[in-house]
């Protein structure tokens, strides 16, 4: 202990925890890259859907239905007629995964390719600051965006078609807000497990893309359940059932359906407009408070978190082991 | 070195390592700030390094030399704590980096091998970004980022972007930012590679300056032995993961060298018949045992003496002869040994040994 100087003991004292000073970085990075402007146009489009395309529907819906309970919900899942693509829930629950692999995918392996990570790692901060670091950084980065997003969807309902929340729809809308975080996070954490496992960053961006299709998007992701399923048990009719459960995207939309609606009672395994339309048409005026649809989507919320930590435990352990040289 | 010779050392305790080592070992300092002991590391069947024992001291620069894959890279990862040790144990600044890496790192400066960058930043940017992660900030970061910049000859092109350097400035900004947290040990992992003959000496330069102004201990590894033999206090010969020789380039030359000294000699004034019969003459000097005779008359000869330590004895007749006969001497010295020269000697007399010991 010789070599240690008084300077040094003072720098000790006042030595952030690495992985502040990373996740500064980091998040400094991201707002000058190009990621943030394919973050902010995606989610742009979602707070366009309310101000722009369903604004009409969502007046008219507003003007006739005074009755109908949670109307500032309408906002963020009511879509303009013949596209029903064009709801803010539907559409943050398929943009959501792609932005959380876009901000990790290269994490760890773009640190390789440029030759950093052992430069990196030969200063004093634990090897779990820099995996720690570019997750908090990414999850602020969009989590930022997406609290403004939905900021603007609620104040142009407020101003523009005087549409006041009440206590339980603002508490709805902050329950899916921090679901879709947490949706956010496992994305982001498979896109770093991703940056991991895989060396290059083109590999991985094309990986992280597949999954999101097939996973993420409504269209291609039966496919998959029915693929797995079918190989898995084929006379099982109940197999879909089973893996779609596990499955992140089915979770959300679950939650998502359940937390902005109050009349959903019901969680599907596999949701689809109709079905969601026809819960509706069945429980017209029955709804369920707060706390009773938390209760309904509780098991779903536990599911998606034990899935990201799971991802993030995986990454994590992985790049703990590995070697610093490539 | 077959397995014959050293397999229970990897089982042994590391405290009857050392002690086994302090038999053989003449220099046993326990404050230098790098040190190993019986230091191992393989993969697999792969051994990358195998019972390294090694002190580097303050103000000294050592050279770690081998072909590429010798194991100096996983020796140097082995003294940062960012690889694990299969066996043996290492000191850093008197820490175990295998216990304390975050100490260990916080007082050593390392330039990894084909060091990079952020792209997007500029170097300024870069060394700022290492200095918050040693606890600078603000002035004073800006302050020991100014001092550093200039000690390496970058103040000029530090606030550019990083993607317009060329691999020397890169290896520059490398040791800047190495020295950024002001360590005590500096590390660096071919400093020299992929840099022009010019860069290169300045570089080199450079790093005597720092060692004998600050009195850093200096461990520099390289493959391109003849560039760094002049800087280097002493060198250790790595090969195939043990460390086949150490000592000053004069003290390996004995002990590596064929025993042969190697003098130039140069004449003024001597046409063609004036070189044969003076060839013939140093040929008749006690000791010598080979003349070159140069092509041109103004160049010397080249004259191998034998054995090495009567060189001088050798150089002093070679002056009498001159006057007796008449000869203008022009000059006269011992040409240092090359490192390239020593390490293949050493290389193949090691594989001889290891042939020996398998029969």
């Amino acid at each position: 202990m010789t070599a240690r100087s008084a300077t040094a003991d003072l720098r000790e004292a006042r030595l952030r925890p690495g992985w502040i000073t990373i996740a500064a970085k980091e998040f400094t990075d991201h707002l000058l890259s190009a990621r943030l402007y394919v973050l902010l146009i995606v989610l742009g489009i979602a707070a366009l859907i309310p101000l722009y395309f369903a604004a009409d529907q969502i007046r008219s819906v507003a003007a006739s239905a005074s009755i109908t309970p949670a109307i500032f919900l309408f906002l963020f899942r009511l879509a303009p007629e013949g596209v029903p693509i064009l709801r803010v829930d539907f559409w943050i629950s398929i943009a959501a995964p792609l932005l959380g692999v876009a901000f990790a995918f290269d994490a760890i392996n773009g640190e390789r390719h440029e030759g950093t990570l052992p430069r990196l790692l030969s200063q004093p901060i634990h090897r779990d600051d820099v995996i720690n670091g570019k997750f908090v950084a990414g999850l602020a980065i969009i989590s930022t965006v997406l609290v403004g997003v939905v900021l603007l969807i609620a104040a142009f309902g407020l101003f523009r078609l005087g549409i006041a929340p009440a206590a339980s729809e603002i508490a709805r809308v902050v329950l899916w807000l921090l679901v879709t975080i947490l949706y956010v996070a496992f994305w982001l954490a498979f896109g770093l497990l991703l940056s991991v496992v895989i060396r290059r960053a083109a590999t991985s961006a094309l990986v992280a893309f597949g999954t999101w299709l097939f996973v993420a998007v409504p269209f291609f992701g039966p496919f998959l359940i029915g693929f797995v399923a079918s190989v898995i048990a084929p006379d099982d009719p109940n197999a879909r059932h089973f893996i779609g459960q596990f499955l992140p995207s089915t979770l959300y939309g679950d939650i998502t359906n359940v937390i902005l609606n109050p009349t959903v009672q019901t969680t599907s395994r596999t949701i689809t407009q109709s079905q969601y339309l026809q819960a509706q048409n069945f429980f017209p005026d029955s709804s369920l408070s707060v706390i009773q649809s938390l209760v309904l989507i509780w098991p779903a919320v536990v599911t998606l978190f034990a899935l990201t930590i799971g991802c993030f435990a995986l990454a994590y352990v992985r790049f703990m082991r590995q070697e610093v040289r490539a | 070195m077959t397995a014959s010779a050293t397999p229970p050392a990897e089982r042994r305790l590391p405290r009857k390592g050392r002690s086994r080592q302090r038999d053989r070992a003449p220099i046993e300092d326990m404050t230098a700030p790098i040190i190993t002991r019986r230091l191992s590391k393989r993969y697999g069947d792969l051994v990358a390094v195998e019972a390294l024992d090694l002190e580097v001291h303050a103000g000294e620069i050592f050279g770690l030399l081998g072909q590429n894959g010798a194991g100096k890279t996983t020796t140097i990862l082995m003294l940062l704590g960012l690889t694990e040790p299969t066996s043996g144990g290492a000191r850093v600044v008197g820490l175990d980096p295998r216990r304390y890496p975050l100490e260990v790192k916080r007082h050593v400066g390392y330039l990894p091998d084909n060091v990079g960058f952020y792209d997007g930043m500029t170097g300024r940017e870069n060394l700022r970004y290492t200095a918050r992660l040693n606890g600078l900030y603000g002035r004073e970061a800006d302050t020991k980022i100014g001092e550093v910049l200039d000690q390496v000859g970058m103040t000029d092109r530090a606030d550019t972007r990083v993607d317009t350097y060329s691999r020397g400035m890169l290896q520059r900004l490398g040791i800047a930012d190495a020295l950024v947290k002001g360590p005590s040990v500096l590390i660096l992992d071919e400093p020299t590679t992929a840099i022009d003959p010019i860069g290169v000496v300045e570089i080199l330069d450079m790093l005597r300056g720092l060692v004998r102004e600050h009195g850093l201990a200096v461990l520099l590894s390289s493959h391109l032995l003849v560039q760094v033999q002049s800087v280097c206090d002493r060198v250790g010969i790595f090969a195939a993961g043990r460390l086949i020789g150490v000592g000053t380039v004069p003290e390996l030359a004995e002990r590596f060298g064929d025993g042969a000294a190697t003098i130039e000699v140069g004449f003024e004034g001597l046409d063609r018949a004036g070189l044969a019969t003076t060839a013939a003459a140093l040929e008749s000097v006690k000791g010598v045992i080979e003349v070159h005779a140069p092509a041109k008359a103004h160049d010397p000869f080249v004259v191998l003496a034998k054995p090495a330590n009567e060189a001088t004895a050798v150089r002093e007749a070679i002056l009498a002869l001159a006057s007796s006969k008449g000869l203008r001497l022009s000059s006269i010295r011992e040409a240092q040994a090359s490192l390239d020269e020593i390490y293949r000697q050493a290389v193949s007399t090691r594989l001889q040994t290891g042939v020996e010991s398998a029969a």
